[in-house]
């Protein structure tokens, strides 16, 4: 069983990984009409990446599920392709990351050998995850770049360290709610069908939407903020049951972003550009407008690698990828992005159903809703479903940051997997055990 | 815990099956009206380093040619003929797109309309390098005539042949020189980009085609024309009252005066002849909005010209339900007031309508397209885009624009040997300037030529009108293309 696991997981890796590579040949033949000069280094670093990473679980998590590895690896190369093709000096930059990444997954899968180790450092990692989300405020480490503070700077490199909070702040939840499950389900009042907790109980909610209102206020990180917010309702559910904590939090999510609206100019500006990109198409709606320009060229089946001009949207490379990914590759390259991603939130998701224990499960919902909302906000916001908020489209988008968090995430979930995979397996030998 | 898990699940699928909905409806559905906006400057921008073939006139002038440059481009636009014509070429610029013939032939001068299929496997690795050289109607010895007379007089001229609407002559004051936005440094450009979009006198704005004007007087044709054809009036009846001012009903006491306070009326042709304001305004009353509404939209007004240029302007007649409660509107749209304006572009088409049997052809600039080989790959063929009025409506108003050239208020366009058929219109602008027109075409049995001229914003003076500023220019106009 685990060997066949390992085996799929190994198939599935070669195929993203010589996507990837025909992928960049065909980008760079399509810009310089040769085939890429470094192309067998190249060749021999993405398939080396991948193989580490396989080689990892093949030793670390044996039994972990078998597909979410490959579809981190394709979505990665993808991304790779893209970044490569559109802004070369990143593209080095973003092998570096990449290598980064796959160092975080195997020193997670090494260091964390069974999750519920984790959980008895609760306290400690939530202060971890405040402190990183808090970083970018401290005055010498801290900076503004384009206009949001969200960077901490440590000697030569720039990190984004509210996206490493982000998990640090899911293990926390889901800890926390585990504990207070029964607690927080406790309803004594009824407001029509649905069963209301006391008062008292929306403290935590209360607590995460002053956080969540910090993050947007001070560091003006809209895509965080709502990240973060999304992310604790929907574990509060999850964990206690009670869909009043989903009204509840819905409540307050329009009071916060009412309160936004009105005290600022950034987030009103960009509510604005969402209604009406094309009052000032030049100006304030530039990005967007370019990156639906993007998607249109695109259309059904993509102008092909290298021959589209994504280039004409600013910030392509961080925050526009998909949009360039949606302009070479049409509609086929956007919806398969798509479905990779809905791939991996159902393995995340299945990885949880199957857990027997509390704390993976939810740990496990907490990890892949991160995944999920987050790309729902970034792509929903480059498509003008909903306003445009700077966030990283995960294991694609440029950004050192954003990969390692994506891997570390990726090794947590495959850790709850081999967990899971470990405690079946010694029960059906204890099973045996007691037939034989 | 699981029920909610899936609960979960079930939402992320609904958010993504929306992100699908969001990405079908841009990349599918609304690609097409994406990729044809205005703003998106994309396929010229991808074109912008592509080999261009050349734009010249119909006498064999190169009016825009790429050059080799020595930077990352490789070939820059060049336009040896500079503010003369940018207007009808247009422009093509990195950072703010193509427009004029630049734009409208784009795909035919980066000769993409030659890509055939791929035949071959090295078609998909390079690409061919093929161009299409773009010959317009236009010519520069008229052009020149045009500009020339037009001077430093903000305004604009416009010359089609009536028979097949080929654009002659297309002169707009001010212009600018189009070399400064075809540069290749972003800051020198962006600099005049701002420098000319700056400039009170916006030169940018082609007067020709893209701003509209009150037609004044020289609508008198379109409301003559309007009148014949619907029946309410004829050449013999009726014959107006001789006035100096007309009573406006419903407008507490208003009256319309005639031209510098003259006295007149008679028959049509009479009227139109002396340009009579009290006739043409009561015509306008009499035969009501519906038909002098339907009139000018028989001769294009309300729709965007079919010329190969971007973005010509619409010419303005209130739809016939604007006259429900304003009689004395409709008096004053009679002869070009009040809400009426038009492009010069639309009143020569007026005057090319009256020239070709009542029939207006569809303006153009292309005349043909050959490949890099010099072979002819496209040829313009003359289309029809209205029929104005009948043909013998055309001729009674032909003699009726004659008469106003022999005998009226547009003598000064007289030819020796040619006869010219011609209208003038001086607009009051409500300031006190007035915009002086004249629209004509020459020789009035055979016509070759259809002039209107348009001086835009010139102070009030007994001779600033049409007949005395603008007709010159037209007889100058008409006398250079008859003459070979």
């Amino acid at each position: 069983m685990q060997v066949m696991r390992r085996n799929t997981e190994l198939g599935l890796v070669l195929l993203a990984g010589l996507l990837t590579v025909g992928g960049y040949t065909l980008a760079t033949l399509g810009r310089n009409a040769s085939l890429p000069a470094n192309l067998v280094p190249f060749l021999l670093v993405i398939l080396g990446l991948l193989a580490a990473a396989h080689i990892a679980t093949r030793v670390l998590a044996p039994g972990a599920d078998g597909s979410l590895l490959p579809l981190a690896g394709l979505l990665n190369g993808i991304g790779y392709v893209f970044i490569a093709r559109l802004d070369e000096d990143l593209a080095g930059l973003q092998a570096l990351w990449t290598a980064v990444g796959i160092g975080g997954f195997v020193l997670t899968l090494v260091i964390v050998r069974r999750v519920r180790d984790i959980e008895r450092f609760r306290y400690t990692i939530a202060l971890i995850g405040v402190a990183l989300l808090l970083m970018p405020l401290l005055p010498i480490v801290g900076r503004n770049i384009n206009g949001a503070r969200l960077w901490v700077r440590l000697g030569p490199v720039n990190f984004q360290p509210g996206e490493l909070a982000k998990i640090a702040l899911c293990i926390f939840f889901a800890s926390y709610l585990v504990e207070k499950q029964m607690l927080l389900s406790h309803a004594r009042h009824q407001l029509g069908p649905i069963p209301f907790p006391d008062l008292k109980h929306y403290g935590p909610l209360a607590l995460m939407w002053g956080v969540s209102l910090v993050v947007m206020i001070f560091e003006k990180d809209l895509g965080s903020s709502l990240l973060f917010f999304a992310l604790f309702i929907a574990l509060l559910w999850v964990a206690t049951g009670r869909a009043a904590y989903l009204i509840v939090g819905g409540g307050l999510f329009a009071m916060g972003a009412v309160i936004a609206w009105n005290m600022f100019g950034h987030v009103r500006s960009r509510v604005d550009i969402w209604l009406d990109p094309w009052t000032e198409p030049s100006g304030a709606g530039f990005q967007l407008i370019q990156a639906l320009f993007a998607f249109a060229a695109g259309g059904f089946s993509g102008t092909n690698l290298s021959q589209g001009s994504p280039d004409r949207i600013p910030a392509v490379a961080t925050d526009f990828t998909f949009a360039a990914i949606a302009e070479e590759l049409g509609l086929l390259g956007s919806a398969a992005i798509l479905i990779a991603f809905l791939l991996m939130v159902g393995a995340g998701l299945r990885i949880a159903t199957r857990s027997e224990s509390p704390f993976e499960k939810l740990l496990a919902t907490g990890l892949t809703a991160i995944l999920g909302f987050q790309t729902f906000i970034i792509v929903a916001g480059v498509t003008r479903l909903i306003p445009l908020t700077g966030i990283t489209l995960p294991f694609i988008s440029y950004g050192g940051s954003s990969l390692l968090s994506n891997y570390v995430l990726l090794a947590l979930l495959l850790r709850i997997s081999d967990d899971q995979a470990a405690r079946e397996q010694a029960q059906a030998e204890a099973l045996e055990m007691t037939h034989s | 815990m699981n029920r909610q898990i899936r609960g979960l699940g079930v939402m992320l699928m609904v958010l993504f099956a929306a992100l699908f909905v969001q990405v079908n409806y841009l990349q599918i559905f609304s690609a097409d009206r994406l990729n044809s906006h205005p703003a998106n400057t994309r396929a010229i921008v991808r074109d912008f380093a592509r080999p261009r073939g050349v734009i010249q006139t119909s006498d064999g002038v190169v009016l825009a040619r790429s050059v080799e440059v020595d930077d990352e481009f490789e070939r820059q636009r060049e336009y040896p003929e500079g503010a003369l014509f940018a207007h009808v070429t247009g422009y093509l610029s990195f950072a703010f797109g193509a427009e004029g013939i630049e734009r409208t032939y784009n795909d035919e001068l980066v000769g993409r309309d030659q890509e055939t299929e791929i035949t071959k496997l090295s078609d998909l690795l390079v690409k061919r390098e093929l161009t299409g050289d773009v010959t317009l109607t236009i010519s520069k010895k008229l052009q020149q005539v045009a500009s020339e007379q037009l001077g430093e007089r903000k305004g604009a001229v416009v010359a089609l042949n009536p028979r097949t609407g080929a654009v002659l002559a297309m002169a707009d004051y001010p212009s600018y020189d189009p070399n400064r936005l075809a540069g290749h440094s972003q800051s020198e450009v962006r600099a005049a980009w701002e420098e000319l979009n700056a400039d009170p006198d916006k030169p940018l704005l082609s007067r020709a085609f893209r701003e509209r004007y009150p037609p004044g007087s020289s609508f008198k044709v379109v409301t003559a024309a309007s009148a014949l054809a619907s029946g309410a009036a004829s050449i013999a009846n009726p014959v107006y009252p001789t006035l100096t001012a007309l009573p406006l009903p419903n407008s507490g006491g208003q009256t319309l005066a005639n031209f510098g306070g003259g006295s007149c009326g008679g028959n049509l042709p009479e009227a139109l002849r002396v340009s009579c304001n009290t006739a043409f305004a009561q015509l306008g009353m009499d035969m009501g909005a519906e038909k002098l509404a339907g009139g000018a939209g028989e001769f294009g007004f309300r729709e965007e010209p079919p010329i190969d240029l971007p973005f010509a302007a619409a010419s303005n007649f209130p739809e016939a339900g604007a006259f429900d409660r304003d009689l004395p509107g409709l008096a004053k749209s009679a002869i070009g007031q009040q809400d009426v304006s038009a492009t010069p572009l639309q009143m020569a088409l007026v005057a090319a309508a009256i020239a070709n049997d009542g029939k207006i052809m569809k303006p153009h600039l292309l005349s043909e397209i050959r490949n890099d080989e010099g072979e002819v790959t496209e040829t313009y063929r003359p289309e029809e885009w209205k029929q104005a009025v009948s043909s013998s409506v055309a001729q009674q108003v032909k003699d009726m624009m004659v008469g106003v050239v022999e005998r009226g208020t547009g003598t000064v366009a007289r030819l020796p040997g040619i006869q010219v058929a011609g209208k003038t219109g001086t607009a009051q602008t409500g300031l006190e300037t007035n915009h002086v027109w004249f629209i004509s075409f020459a020789p009035a049995n055979d016509p070759q030529i259809a002039v209107a001229v348009m001086l835009e914003n010139l102070p009030t003076a007994s001779e600033a009108t049409g007949g005395g500023l603008a007709a010159p220019i037209a007889r100058a106009v008409i006398q250079a293309a008859l003459a070979g």
